[in-house]
């Protein structure tokens, strides 16, 4: 009798890319609902039309190459890439800046390097930074939180907004919007404000901004999903944490008045997003465990760096960008001690 | 006696672990439902020549030989190989190539027997060696090579080279692999079970030809039934320098470098031998063999091989003589099921897929396993993600992903850099990516690659070597002919010199020495006139004329 042969092994998990891509995807599921709650229907809607033009973008390009499509675009990464990128925006953000956004994620960012697996850069950041520096007053307008919020827009002005521009009878931008609470901290900041001043605004809550520190911890929630499903490892997220904590932690210490305590940096902005979700993309990470921790550790640094001292209020996007670069070297020098290898008998 | 504890809670040894690894689901349970059975002989047993890493032996008969069971069929004379035996008697009637289990699916040569039926034992075998503690270690090494015995682990390197590190590696302890850590094998599982006793005799033998002081078995705690066989012999055994140590299950502890860290926490570096440190590891099969080649004087004819599998009807153990085609176990063992996949020789991790069933089971044959076709698993590879994966689980602690760009990319260097080399193929990294790559396949084909591109180096670094002593050694008798020309040329040059001289140099100084005589009377003014030195008659005929001259003057 005649067989069919293949080399070892022959045996083989079932995890597939479309699973771990559904694993991240759930994760974010308790962060897009606690976003929703606080900042409206925008969200969903930037999400629609961000993944929407991501997995359009792909498959025309897939086409485009003369492959086939479908197998490449049901791994959903491409999917991923679309939902982070929206969580990203202002909810009322006009749709052809979103929709610039994913498209620029994917194509240039992702497909032009060869698709899945070869792009240096996280495709959601670089879009993300693509648009702020592209259309910085729209990537900053955003809204307050449901609770200080006392205009809430129902689904359809706020579709109306972000397809036509056009603000319902009675409301302009300058009525509906607010700075974001990194944003307010900041800039008052550089006005030689003290913290306690700052703090008096209604914005705050107890760590970082109302309504943004609740989000942080459902972030947080899916991180630890997927921690414990061990979709990602804790590497990333905790150096990028601690180092944060850390800087911040002594910042803090040495002069309170004029240096936000720690926890608001982690609960404020998009500090859990970043950490569980965006750098630990693996495709643009770090890929030793060595060399996650200095990647996390940088990008930790990084960010508290350009939030202190930087021209952006938020500073997630270029940290990780910033990293995903430094990434093959970190990864080249952090290669571990090989069995058997007597270099140094600590690291495992 | 010595018993280390009835489960891997109760071992007194600390164990350590290795990196990575894989909780695999162990299916071993579908082979061990039945009691192992002795295979049926076969009307034909195709014996290849090679069965063993080494020097193939020189054959020792020819077709048309009668043979008879344990008879030598062909010797081996390199240090590195090791003999063949028929299986069984019966007439040789071949001795050509034959299509043999390897993962190429090349030929090579076979020794075809017909079998007799009788399975008559040879009576010239050697005669058992009832008290080998009065035996000397060649003595005993001697025993072992000449029954043929390899590692039945899967390695099948001939057992006597690694039972003689050498008098400068002194070997301390005996490592006995009984992890089986593959899923789906069990024939050591099932040989523990049946034949514990003969295996502690085997390991007192190794022992006393190692002169460790210390024996360890390894064992994973999925086999208790094996464990408690082995307690129990443990228990009726004498000595008390051998360790049952159970140990979790996880692949690949079997490995031998994975199984001495788990047992010793020692690690043995990619480029060296367990014994540098100390250690001997052998499979309990191959102890089983040991012990069946000095105390009965067989030779290694039979082994204990597992046909399981989903695609396998009745799945078993089978004491097999060598030389059996697979086709006949496979259905001995109820054949096939419907829905086969592939055809594996070893386990589903390590194994390799056989093209065809009609291919002889040989000394490294532990396992036959034969899948299903499982049509929920896609395994199309996609791109890598660096998910990481695989370095979470390589047990060498690699990094497989660099190892697969690097390998795909052709870059045998940097493929080296990244230690490509430690590598043992165990396939936990492959067994894990969610892009399902074949990344075994991707490191096989570099290794490959590095050898054959070594090879091409060897050889065209000794065409350089044999051109340049060409070059020298022809410059050199140029030279030397040069030489010897010059030199001949100076001789014959003094030669002709010295002939000349003795004549030519009499004349020479004679006529020089009456030129001076002459030139002296010249100057003297003493050259005689023409008319001094005249005869008598010359006289009177001068006076003679001179009285004319004055009478005619007159």
């Amino acid at each position: 009798m005649k067989f069919a042969t293949s080399t070892s092994p022959h045996t083989f998990q079932t995890d597939s890319v479309q699973k771990v891509m559904l694993e991240v995807l759930l994760a974010l599921v308790p962060g897009i609902i606690a976003m929703t709650w606080y900042f409206g229907w925008g969200i969903l809607v930037n999400i629609a039309i961000s993944v929407t033009v991501a997995v359009a973008s792909e498959a025309l390009f897939i086409k485009l190459r003369k492959r086939h499509a479908l197998p490449v675009v049901s791994d959903l990464s491409a999917v991923v890439t679309g939902v982070l990128l929206a969580l990203a925006l202002p909810p009322l953000l006009p749709w052809w800046i979103t929709a610039i956004g994913a498209a620029f994620a994917i194509i240039i960012v992702k497909q032009l390097y060869g698709g899945i697996g070869y792009n240096p850069f996280n495709p959601a950041m670089a879009a993300y930074a693509l648009l702020l520096v592209s259309w910085p007053t729209h990537m900053t307008s955003w809204l307050p939180p449901s609770v200080l919020n006392t205009i809430p827009l129902d689904f359809g002005q706020v579709l109306n907004i972000i397809f036509t521009g056009t603000m319902p009878a009675g409301l302009s931008w300058d009525t509906i919007s607010s700075a974001t609470p990194l944003d307010e901290m900041f800039t008052r900041l550089d006005m030689n404000q003290m913290i306690e001043e700052i703090r008096q605004s209604p914005l705050w809550g107890d760590f970082g901004g109302k309504g943004w520190e609740w989000v942080n911890n459902w972030y947080l929630l899916g991180g630890l999903y997927l921690l414990f499903r061990k979709v990602i490892s804790w590497h990333i997220p905790i150096s990028i944490i601690g180092s944060l904590l850390l800087l911040s932690g002594l910042a803090y210490m040495i002069d309170p008045a004029v240096h936000p305590f720690p926890a608001f940096h982690i609960f404020t902005g998009g500090v859990m997003l970043g950490a569980f979700f965006i750098a630990t993309d693996p495709v643009s990470a770090s890929t030793t465990k060595k060399g996650q921790l200095i990647f996390g550790a940088s990008i930790g640094t990084l960010i508290f760096i350009i939030r202190n001292w930087g021209g952006y209020p938020d500073a997630v996007a270029f940290a990780v960008l910033l990293m995903n670069m430094a990434a093959p070297t970190i990864d080249y020098y952090t290669k571990p001690r090989v069995f058997g290898e007597v270099k140094d008998a600590s690291d495992d | 006696m010595h018993v280390a504890g009835t489960s891997s809670n109760r071992n007194q040894r600390k164990l350590w672990h290795f990196h990575g690894g894989l909780h695999l689901p162990d299916h071993k349970s579908m082979s061990m439902q039945r009691p192992p059975v002795e295979a049926a002989h076969d009307d034909l047993l195709v014996i290849p020549l090679q069965q063993h890493i080494g020097e193939p032996p020189e054959v020792l008969v020819k077709p048309g030989d009668k043979v008879l069971k344990g008879q030598m069929l062909a010797r081996a004379n390199a240090y590195v190989s090791a003999p063949v035996h028929a299986s069984s008697s019966g007439t040789v009637v071949a001795i050509d190539e034959q299509p043999v289990p390897h993962p190429s699916g090349l030929s090579a040569t076979c020794i075809t027997i017909e079998t007799d039926g009788q399975d008559k034992w040879d009576d010239c075998l050697p005669a058992p060696i009832r008290d080998y503690k009065n035996c000397t270690a060649s003595e005993l090494l001697e025993r072992i090579h000449w029954a043929g015995i390899v590692g039945l682990g899967g390695a099948t390197f001939p057992s006597r080279v690694k039972l003689n590190p050498g008098a400068n590696k002194p070997i301390d302890t005996l490592v006995v692999n009984a992890a089986e850590c593959e899923p789906y094998i069990t024939c050591d599982d099932a040989l523990i079970q049946s034949h514990a006793q003969e295996i502690l005799q085997g390991i007192d033998i190794v022992m006393h030809i190692l002169s460790a002081k210390l024996c360890l078995i390894g064992i994973e705690d999925n086999k208790q039934d094996a464990i408690a066989a082995i307690q129990q012999a443990l228990s009726e055994h004498e000595s008390d320098n051998i360790e049952l140590v159970v140990i979790p299950t996880i692949y690949p502890s079997g490995g031998e470098k994975q199984l001495i860290k788990i047992l010793t926490g020692k690690e043995i570096p990619g480029n060296s031998l367990p014994a540098d440190i100390g250690i001997v590891c052998h499979n309990v099969a191959t102890l089983f063999a040991v012990n069946n080649a000095v105390s009965k004087g067989h030779p290694l004819i039979s082994r204990m091989v597992t046909i399981t599998g989903e695609g396998i009807s009745k799945p078993q153990n089978m004491i097999v003589p060598n030389g059996t085609l697979i086709s006949s176990l496979i259905e001995q063992a109820g054949g096939y099921n419907n829905n086969v996949n592939e055809l594996i020789m070893g386990g589903p991790m390590m194994g390799y897929a056989l093209s065809s069933d009609t291919l002889p089971v040989s000394k490294g044959t532990n396992c036959i396993l034969v899948t299903q076709k499982d049509n929920a698993v896609q395994n199309i590879p996609t791109p890598c993600i660096r998910c990481g994966k695989c370095a979470e689980v390589c047990p060498a602690l690699l990094l497989p992903q660099q190892l697969y760009w690097y390998a795909r990319a052709r870059d045998l260097d940097k493929v080296q850099d990244f230690n490509l080399f430690d590598c043992i193929e165990c396939g936990c990294c492959a067994h894990v990516c969610p892009s399902h790559i074949p990344l075994v396949q991707y490191y096989r084909f570099a290794k490959t690659e590095i050898w054959a591109r070594e090879e091409e180096k060897r050889k065209s670094d000794i065409a350089r070597q044999r051109h340049e002593f060409r070059d020298a050694r022809l410059a050199r008798i140029k030279a030397e002919k040069q030489a010897k020309l010059r030199k001949k040329k100076e001789v014959l040059e003094k030669k002709k010199a010295a002939d000349v001289d003795p004549k030519k140099a009499a004349i020479e100084a004679a006529m020089k020495r009456a030129a001076e005589k002459k030139q002296k009377l010249q100057e003297e003014g003493k050259i005689p006139a023409n008319t001094e030195n005249l005869t008598a008659a010359q006289q009177r005929q001068i006076d003679e004329a001179n009285k004319r001259r004055e009478n005619s003057e007159s």
